[in-house]
């Protein structure tokens, strides 16, 4: 490449020598990926989702093969907050020494407060996400994160147990996505994450019977990618907080696409799963997809359509 | 450790009605035990398709599968040259080093072909090998020629009785009364519950789940067991019989 394209990105101060960034729960504590490449070209790593008390999750079969995409309703298994401090940090920082984004989910506002205080005092953790959108978990996870009382309450929580810059992942599954990004904006969070997987089911038509132990659980892939955009274009309009986009993402060109629609960094999801080679694929095509598209800075396009 | 690489198709043959055995031609040396898996990717569908190992030398792999579903059906369908994405040497695969004179391999339906490799393994450090195949009836039969001529003790049983003892595996053990020390087994979840309800020695037990990536990474397959959590793709599929919650 004879140009030198700049690829790196600015999230609340944290800097990112590119904008791509796992999903949290496709990527565990990095270990697996790192078999099959140098995790280190990431932007960032966004672990897996951790609550206060160990969990095991939904009963199996929680995958589920659909259209463009997968169904997984995995549950948020996770060892716990405190087995994630001692061990699964520690054993990330050896083989990554980037700092990393950490995902928390509650049952309560108390957990998930807990959780924050807890990870915050990682060094590693340059960033918290906090999870009000989990379909697979009852009581908990996407009910905070459809109603904008709800999510608000637990950025202030959140909020005030860290001094780290705390980005809300919403879900999809809502009528007006802008009214609950704002009002967690005007509850203090840093940044938005979006989108979470959209609700849906998977059929056997031969046993007359959903794939899926727990019947529903979360679509994602490269089918909700158009709904990922919208929502990141709808948000980053109405909010002046930055953006992660998460949804669908396959290809380079996807990311362009989403930092056009207005995210400053982009998660992959499902894309990991399917090719584990997903990301480093997707770093090593931007800059000729750059040259393509006439882009020398990847932090210029943010936002640039109107 | 493992690895993502093309492997090409050199055969693809039907062994009885909806049971296809493929040989792949590629890289092998990321396959270390019997009882590891493929995971494959096939256009249109969004997820790998995980395919046990049936053998394997250094440059084919070959691989047995019924036709179940979406996947399996296309595949069935792949002419010879077809160039297929595989994830490969994924699994920890059966323990050969376990201490036994006389181990029993019990396989039921298309959980027979891992066994394959792993007679071969075992006859190979001198140990007197016993095989057990169970299947519905005598049409779904298939390799037990294969395993006749490694030179295993074989008995089979067909759930109708068209061939073989009458009923199902562990019927067929009590019948002819194999001695075995150990036991290694694959097959429906029915059969490998029957089984070591039946059999007091130790042994290890090969599982499926749905999967999501195959590697160890989304924890889209996991289960309980005594050990605590295990992912049936990497921490699995074979487990000790002692660590199973049943």
């Amino acid at each position: 490449m004879a140009k030198n394209f700049d690829l790196s990105v600015e999230l609340c101060g944290v800097k990112l020598d590119n904008p791509i960034i796992p999903a949290s729960g496709t990527f565990g504590f990095g270990r697996e990926h790192n078999e099959f490449y140098d995790i280190n070209i990431l932007g960032s790593i966004s672990v897996k989702g951790t609550t206060r008390e160990a969990r095991f999750g939904n009963p199996t079969p929680r995958i589920a093969e659909c259209r463009a995409g997968m169904i997984n309703s995995v549950g948020l298994q996770n060892p716990g907050v405190d087995a994630v401090v001692e061990h699964e940090l520690p054993e990330l920082r050896k083989i990554f020494r980037k700092p990393i984004v950490a995902n928390i989910s509650g049952f309560s506002i108390d957990e998930y407060a807990e959780c924050c205080e807890k990870i915050d005092k990682q060094e590693q953790v340059a960033i918290i996400e906090v999870n009000v959108s989990c379909p697979n978990v009852h009581n908990g996870g996407m009910s905070f994160g459809t109603d904008p009382k709800m999510a608000a309450e637990v950025t202030r929580a959140v909020k005030a147990v860290t001094t780290k810059p705390v980005f809300i992942k919403l879900s999809p599954n809502v009528t007006d996505i802008v009214a609950i990004a704002k009002a967690c904006e005007e509850a203090g969070a840093d940044g938005i994450c979006l989108i979470n997987t959209l609700l849906g089911m998977c059929i056997d038509t031969l046993r007359r019977k959903p794939v899926i132990a727990n019947k529903m659980g979360g679509f994602s892939g490269p089918a909700v990618f158009p709904v990922a955009v919208r929502m990141v274009y709808q948000v980053s309009k109405a909010c002046s907080v930055p953006v992660m986009g998460c949804g669908g993402v396959e290809s380079a060109s996807d990311v362009i696409e989403m930092m056009m629609a207005g995210a400053t960094a982009v998660q992959v999801g499902a894309a990991n799963l399917k090719d584990p080679y997903a990301c480093k694929r997707i770093i090593e095509d931007l800059p000729q997809e750059m040259e393509r598209l006439g882009i020398e800075r990847l932090s210029d396009i943010i936002g640039v359509v109107e | 450790m493992y690895k993502k690489d093309i492997y090409k198709v050199i055969s693809n043959l039907p062994l009885t009605k909806d049971v296809y055995r493929m040989v792949l031609e590629g890289d092998t040396k990321w396959i270390t035990r019997p009882g590891q898996f493929v995971n494959i990717e096939l256009e249109g569908l969004y997820l790998r398709r995980p395919i046990s190992i049936s053998d394997w030398d250094e440059r084919t792999i070959t691989i047995i599968y019924k036709v179940v579903g979406r996947g399996t059906s296309l595949m069935s369908k792949m002419a010879e040259g077809v160039k297929l994405d595989l994830l490969t040497g994924l699994g920890n695969g059966f323990d050969t080093s376990v201490e036994s004179e006389r181990p029993l391999l019990v396989g039921g339906g298309v959980g027979v072909p891992p066994l394959y490799r792993l007679a071969k393994d075992l006859l190979a450090q001198g140990k007197k090998v016993s095989v057990v195949l169970g299947f519905n009836t005598s049409s779904e039969i298939f390799y037990a020629d294969e395993f006749k001529a490694l030179g295993v003790d074989l008995h089979i049983s067909t759930v109708d009785g068209s061939r073989g003892v009458k009923g199902f595996v562990t019927d067929a053990i009590r019948e002819a009364a194999i001695e075995f020390d150990y036991f290694y087994s694959c097959g429906p979840l029915p059969m490998l519950k029957a089984l070591c309800g039946c059999c007091e020695v130790s042994g290890e037990l090969s599982f499926e789940e749905r999967m999501g990536c195959g590697f160890g990474a989304c924890m889209g397959c996991s289960c309980k067991t005594l050990a605590g959590n295990k992912r049936i793709c990497k921490d699995g599929p074979v487990m000790k019989r002692e660590e199973i919650i049943w």
